[in-house]
């Protein structure tokens, strides 16, 4: 897309509004609209743009396939672990009360609001990941007629 | 706010039908994209914005760009119908039809005596302050992560799975290295 000085100009000045946007939804769902799953989707619409415009290769060299492949796997760990954690300090499974501690009161989240930002996280890497991989087989693929 | 809803609703049928009817796959991906879009503003005037983050996000852009990708693989022209198909549309017609019969029994929108917002416990509304400590007042995410967290994990599970399978079936062998960038086969089919 060298021909488009446009689209390009364009696209550099909203990706970063773009990411911003998503880490915003991400860690802000405890109080706005929005979490885990609707960050993920955005963040991954702000990568695909990146390959749509720069291309496949300068996409992933942002985020390698390898890399992108091992998170998908990653979120679900988080969130699962974030489950036996609370089994291990003698909750039920995802009991997140059991995630209490006294570690700076008031300012790190504990408890609920801990176990629930752990979650919302695994589920925003897992979302993530999985839409730039799909992007990727699709995008990736050689046509048929082979042009 | 009346003629916005009838606008939108308008607007949603029109590119419905330009959906169905255009033969250029091309232009049918644009106008999916706008009705995801039109879908999106449409759940925003409904109070549910991360609703309509979603619809917007996939529908109108990922899955546009998944659906432009295809079409870089296959043919940009739908095959001209050769007769006209009397057992779909006679399907249509009746599952159409079941359809709206269905909608005259649904509650009033807005309507606070309707089940869902009597059915479902309406505690979590009056617990939620309480049992998280005051410390999430937004009270969709404390259903969804922490009341029933166990269902959100299954749905992580479940993107995770649709992942797996989407990579097992289209990933390419590792050893070839193609240079057809996703850039390029775009330039290619623009002409």
């Amino acid at each position: 897309m060298d021909s488009f000085p446009i689209i390009r100009v364009v696209t550099k000045l909203l990706i970063p509004y773009i990411l911003l946007f998503a880490f915003y939804v991400q860690f802000h769902g405890d109080f706005g609209p929005g979490g885990g799953f609707q960050a993920g989707v955005i963040l991954a619409a702000g990568l695909i743009l990146y390959g749509l415009v720069f291309g496949l290769p300068a996409l992933q060299q942002v985020a390698p396939p390898r890399v992108i492949e091992q998170l998908i796997a990653l979120g679900v760990v988080i969130y699962a672990g974030t489950g036996i954690a609370t089994m291990l300090l003698g909750g039920n499974f995802l009991d997140y009360e059991a995630l209490k501690h006294h570690v700076l009161p008031g300012w790190l989240p504990e408890g609920q609001h801990l176990g629930i930002f752990l979650v919302e996280l695994g589920v925003g890497i897992t979302v993530t990941s999985v839409m730039t991989v799909i992007f990727y087989c699709f995008a990736g693929r050689e046509s048929a007629d082979g042009h | 706010m009346i003629a916005v809803d009838i606008c939108i609703l308008a607007l949603l049928a029109t590119t419905a039908v330009a959906v169905a009817r255009i033969r250029n796959l091309w232009a049918a991906v644009m106008f999916t994209g706008i009705y995801s879009f039109l879908g999106a503003s449409w759940m925003l005037i409904l109070d549910a914005p991360d609703v309509a983050f979603t619809e917007a996000a996939v529908g109108a852009g990922i899955s546009t760009v998944l659906m432009l990708a295809t079409l870089a693989l296959t043919s940009r022209e739908e095959k001209p119908i050769k007769k006209f198909p009397v057992l779909p549309l006679l399907v249509v017609i009746v599952t159409g039809s079941a359809l709206v019969y269905g909608t005259l029994d649904m509650p009033r929108f807005g309507d606070p005596t309707a089940p869902v917002h009597t059915r479902m416990d309406p505690g979590f509304i009056e617990k939620s302050e309480h049992d998280m400590h005051g410390e999430m007042p937004n009270v969709v995410t404390s259903v969804l992560a922490s009341y029933r967290g166990y269902d959100t994990l299954g749905e992580t599970t479940v993107i995770f799975t649709a992942g797996i399978a989407v990579l097992l079936i289209l990933r390419k062998p590792p050893k070839r290295k193609t240079n057809a960038a996703f850039g390029q086969e775009q330039e290619g089919s623009h002409g």
